[in-house]
């Protein structure tokens, strides 16, 4: 080393030379597993990353750690990334579909329209009624 | 912290321009509406070869900057004043591993693996913001780097959270909510310098002189200088030009420094009231690329710290690595 290091501890190190060939082998970076995040009881598990993990056990430890550590968290799911199965992003025209959707909407029935002709026409011939 | 405006680009660009010739002009049109329109690019969808290669090298470097960015302070954990001062600095320091892990799993769902990241880091060929080859001398640094350091990338980030890439964006959210405890810890810091002894004070000027010409690095090049911001600013991938980051940064920070009592060793810093923009002296841009290419203090330093935990974590890793998985990308 040419200069030596403001951090004692660095001093210490036998470091080898900024030149020296370091190679990470393809796959020792271990697997991708996603992270579902509770924030409190009753809510649900929201999606928030992944973690590099060599088995589910240690990818909870590792969640824990990355996404458990500042906000708010009592639970987390983890899952192996190549377990999830997803549409197309290219489909996305599918949920477009048909927009008269008032069949299924609660907006699309209209009661209070006939209660209150049925309330007025009372009110109209209150002998009858 | 950490992503700088300047983003390092390989000179030789040849054979990805021919590739980028090869869009199918209609997915291309698409694409570039629906960024028009404001919506976020997935990682299944469609990109020009070019968005794809700039936006692994802008998110590789912002993640490289990260992990790099935590050595020079990491160095001051065991000599932080006082507990609550060590506390916060192993918070932070931690915050940044991080970031660093958020970001390289952004740029992975781009198909770049991470181990290829870091072997282009390790060999040089990737690089990391440029103000950590510089080294935090005194406890003084370790404050102007909590404040001002993390206050242009915080600058940078919020701008690039509104950028076209989905998965880029929700790690910055992330990272930005995270960094405004940084920030404010290390104005706390520099602060309790800055309102302290005589002694405690001349130290932190000293800081303040030694990293205003990395700061003002930070953002890179002046504009006129930029050659390929255009078709990124189109894509938004940059979301704003060096100088207008620069120039906001100074707007915030600089009358903060300077209500202190404290100088900046710049005699023609000041903001042009006419204008709206501050001026300054031109910062040394042949500093800044010998530097950027291995030539600044602690170049070969960082890179021997980074190789000999690659080198020596190698046991652990491969310890626990299981080789009948299937290995997959992130999802999103």
């Amino acid at each position: 080393m040419t200069n030596p290091s403001y951090d004692p501890r660095v001093n210490r190190l036998k470091l080898g030379h900024a030149d020296d060939p370091v190679k990470i082998e393809e796959g020792e970076n271990w697997n991708i597993y996603e992270v579902f995040h509770q924030e409190k009881r009753g809510a649900h598990h929201e999606h928030v990353g992944c973690v590099h993990a060599p088995n589910p056990q240690l990818a909870l430890v590792f969640a824990k750690e990355q996404f458990g550590r500042r906000k708010k968290c009592v639970n987390l799911w983890v899952v192996r990334s190549a377990d999830i199965l997803a549409f197309d992003l290219e489909d996305e025209d599918m949920f477009a579909g048909n927009l008269e959707k008032t069949y299924r909407d609660a907006s699309g029935f209209k009661v209070m329209e006939k209660i209150n002709k049925v309330k007025g026409a009372a009110k109209q011939a209150p002998g009858k009624a | 912290m950490y992503g700088g405006g300047y983003i390092f680009d390989e000179p030789n660009r040849k054979q990805l321009r021919e590739e980028q010739l090869h869009d199918d002009p209609e997915k291309l049109a698409a694409f570039e509406d629906r960024i028009t329109k404001g919506e976020k690019i997935e990682p299944g969808d469609w990109m020009p070869a070019e968005y794809r290669r700039q936006l692994i090298r802008l998110i590789e470097q912002h993640a490289h900057s990260e992990i790099i960015g935590a050595l020079p302070e990491g160095t001051w954990i065991t000599r932080a004043p006082g507990f609550k001062r060590k506390l916060a600095l192993i918070a932070k320091v931690q915050d940044e591993v991080g970031h660093g892990q958020l970001l390289y799993n952004a740029a992975e769902t781009l198909g770049k693996t991470r181990e290829a990241m870091i072997n282009d880091l390790l060999s040089g060929k990737s690089k990391y913001s440029n103000v950590f080859n510089y080294p935090a001398m005194t406890w003084a640094d370790v404050t102007v780097i909590g404040f001002l350091i993390d206050a242009a990338a915080i600058v940078n980030q919020v701008a690039n959270s509104k950028g076209s890439y989905g998965p880029y964006c929700r790690a910055l959210e992330r990272i930005c909510y995270e960094e405004s405890f940084h920030l404010k810890q290390g104005h706390d810091a520099l602060i309790e310098l800055a309102t302290g002894t005589p002694v405690q004070k001349a130290m932190l000027q000293d800081a303040l002189n030694r990293w205003w010409q990395p700061i003002m690095h930070f953002f890179g090049p002046p504009d006129k200088a930029s050659h390929h911001s255009e078709k990124l600013m189109q894509w938004k991938v940059k979301m704003a030009s060096n100088d207008d980051m620069r120039n906001q940064f100074l707007d915030t920070y600089v009358p903060k420094i300077w209500e202190l009592g404290l100088s900046l060793p710049d005699p023609l810093l000041r903001k042009n009231t006419g204008t709206g923009r501050w001026e300054y002296s031109d910062p040394d841009w042949d500093l800044f690329f010998k530097v950027i290419n291995g030539g600044g203090p602690c170049n070969q330093e960082r890179l021997q710290v980074r190789k000999w935990a690659e080198t020596e974590g190698r046991w652990v890793r491969k310890a626990l690595m299981n080789n009948t998985e299937r290995k997959a990308m992130p999802v999103a």
